[in-house]
């Protein structure tokens, strides 16, 4: 048995033996989840989001809606009552980074796609309180007014593809075109609009 | 001149004071935010959710950070009785930190960041970061191989592991693939990306707001009460506990998620299991005061220590009943959360450093003792109701949050709308920002008793 005195003499000693014990809980937790299948296969019918909608996406990470919103549906009565189907792992494969969030100041967006109009969101996000008077959340009225990053999309669309998203090449060409005109707002709707809806409705 | 290099701990003291005070502060404003929305002015970088990860950052790694920077290299060279390892790299060290955080500051509130929460920093910074940890490393352990005392000192494990662990974590957690100079996506996505950010997450709070301060406790608590470390036994038992437990917890943070039934329940368990280590340091730190009880009636500074370590036994004890399942399904989400991260950092974290500065500061610049022992009390007294204010609002809100969410009638329908439970919460917001306010005013009489200390003035002299 190693007395602890040999180690509190050997700093070269302790730092590996620390590096040891802490490195068991990431090999044992995480390693394993990257091959199982249920964590990593996408649900059937998910598509990555197209370009209008990925701008979106990195408009939802750069404001930090993620503070207050959680896209996680728990498998509780009230939960599935209150936003729909429990969330699945396989809907979020094409999340980079995930978006499950751990505070919901505002309610759950997992499944929000489909359940207000467009206009709804457009109003909601300019002046949260001229749709629901006793909300704290902010107003984000610059959406309206900033155009879409057309170059940053586009390659966001060829590193998440080289990271395993199946886009094709047409597709990435033909990017640019489909979100020019667009401003950040329209993009964050799509993005919105889009949220949960791979799992069919009737499942639901 | 003193073998020591205390120039550098000196700059660390003070830029410590200085980020509190900035990060306290932004803090403040976004909690008076969540009760008044109309204080986001409709400009962007004054909005609520690009702020809070300023917040954040800057109170763990600007304020808490700076803190263990600086005292680590005081305790290295005290308890090893050396010369830091290099003047050089530790100055560069100083400059180095100071230009990540100005960096967070120059990106976060417009918009640039990687959303990953306490991993927000964007790629060009989390680069830099990597390379000042290295020179960091390099200058801790350097001091500790060329120590004069055989035995390194307790302190010193837990700065160790600290320093080790948290370079694992960076790295690991923000390998991403940059797509221009700002934004970048992470290599694991969907789950595997949720654990590994709260196997990071999690022991951010494990190894740096834990094992960094209970580093710090362990050299300024017997420093201040003059008494030895209460048991050398427990303080083994307990670091090999702590290190070796806490990686494992970082699932609670994802119960009842789409991750995996086995790592929930893996993370449950050692989550419980992380109370004895944990409770092993408060037992250690609270009992070296046994002999010296009595100076708790005349020495503020040691009051602030014991309370500051009954404030960690306190969410270390709320932590592992939080991580249990059916607890978790009412807390997540809720503010409860929230009043039990303030009641660490704010309880445990925070007036430690405090503490540990006023111990620190009369012993850096020559001086006999603080400005104002009457300013200490009076910062002691404000900071611990301010977070009780703070705690008490936000346990109080959080379970009234998690029960209306669930509330069903007999027909089986909703009771409350999720609105409903916003308007709830407004006052407890109230009351939130008024503790935080206070905890804020306590931070400047300290920073104003350190600027007279520090100028050699004396009250009543």
């Amino acid at each position: 048995m190693i007395k602890h005195e040999k180690i509190e003499k050997n700093i070269g000693l302790m730092g590996v033996l620390i590096a040891i014990v802490i490195s068991f809980a990431g090999i044992i937790e995480i390693i394993p989840l990257m091959t199982q299948a249920s964590v990593i296969k996408p649900v059937e019918g998910l598509k990555p989001r197209n370009a209008l909608q990925l701008a979106g996406q990195n408009v939802y990470v750069s404001e930090g809606c993620y503070g207050c919103h959680s896209q996680q549906v728990r498998p509780f009565v009230d939960e599935t009552l209150r936003y729909g189907h429990y969330s699945m792992a396989g809907e979020s494969v094409y999340d980079r980074p995930f978006q499950w969030g751990s505070k919901r100041t505002g309610p759950d967006l997992a499944r929000v796609g489909g359940r207000y109009s467009d206009e709804w969101h457009e109003i909601h996000l300019i002046d949260p309180r001229a749709v629901v008077p006793t909300s704290n959340m902010p107003g984000y009225p610059w959406l309206a007014k900033n155009p879409v990053d057309v170059e940053q999309t586009v390659a966001s669309m060829k590193v998440l593809q080289t990271l395993g998203h199946p886009y094709t090449d047409e597709e990435i060409t033909a990017a640019a075109d489909l979100i020019k005109n667009k401003t950040e707002l329209e993009a964050l709707v799509a993005y919105l609009q889009n949220l949960g809806t791979a799992v069919p409705r009737s499942y639901q | 001149m003193s073998i020591y290099n205390d120039r550098v701990v000196k700059q660390f003291t003070v830029i410590t004071i200085i980020w509190g005070i900035v990060g306290m502060l932004v803090g403040l404003f976004i909690a008076l935010q969540l009760a008044w929305p109309a204080f986001n002015f409709d400009i962007p970088w004054l909005t609520y959710s690009r702020l809070r990860p300023l917040h954040t950052n800057a109170v763990i790694f600007a304020f808490g950070g700076n803190a263990l920077l600086g005292t680590s290299f005081y305790v290295a060279q005290r308890t090893c009785g050396v010369r830091l390892y290099s003047d050089r790299l530790a100055t560069l060290v100083f400059w180095g930190y100071q230009a990540v955080i100005v960096g967070a500051v120059l990106t976060l509130p417009f918009g640039y960041t990687q959303s990953k929460e306490y991993a927000e920093l964007i790629w060009p910074l989390d680069v830099l970061l990597t390379v000042v940890w290295v020179m960091y490393a390099i200058v801790y352990f350097g001091t500790l191989a060329t120590r004069k005392e055989k035995h390194i000192y307790v302190a010193n494990w837990f700065y160790s592991a600290f320093i080790i662990t948290i370079a694992v974590l960076h790295i690991v957690n923000n390998l991403a693939i940059p797509v221009n100079w700002h934004l970048s996506y992470p290599i694991y996505s969907g789950a595997v990306d949720a654990l590994t950010q709260w196997w990071y997450g999690h022991n951010a709070v494990g190894f740096f707001l834990t094992a960094g301060f209970l580093g710090m406790m362990y050299y300024f608590v017997p420093k201040q009460a003059n008494r030895p470390v209460y048991s050398y036994r427990l303080s083994i038992v307990h670091f090999w506990a702590l290190v070796s437990t806490y990686m494992w917890a970082g699932p609670h943070h994802l119960h009842y998620t789409a991750l995996p039934d086995w790592a929930q329940s893996l993370g449950m368990v050692f989550s419980l299991v992380l109370l004895a280590p944990s409770w092993g340091g408060m037992i250690n730190g609270i009992m070296t005061l046994s002999g010296a009880w009595h100076k708790l009636r005349t020495d503020p500074i040691i009051k602030m220590m014991v309370v500051a370590l009954s404030f960690y036994g306190m969410s270390t004890f709320e932590g592992p009943m939080m991580s249990i399942k059916t607890v978790n399904a009412l807390s997540h989400y809720t503010d409860w959360t929230i009043g039990h991260v303030h009641s660490g950092a704010l309880g445990w974290v925070a007036l430690m450093t405090m503490a540990s500065i006023y111990t620190l500061v009369p012993r850096l610049w020559g001086r006999e003792k603080m400005y104002s022992v009457g300013l200490i009390n009076t910062h002691f007294w404000i900071a611990t109701l301010g977070i009780v204010l703070y705690i008490a609002s936000m346990w109080m809100a959080g379970v009234m949050q998690g029960l209306m969410w669930r509330e069903v009638d007999t027909n089986g329908s909703l009771v409350y709308s999720h609105v409903e439970s916003i308007e709830a919460t407004y006052p407890y917001y109230v009351i939130r920002a008024t503790g935080g306010l206070m905890f804020l005013i306590g931070a400047c009489i300290q920073a104003y008793n350190v600027m007279m200390t520090i100028k050699g003035k004396v009250k009543g002299a």
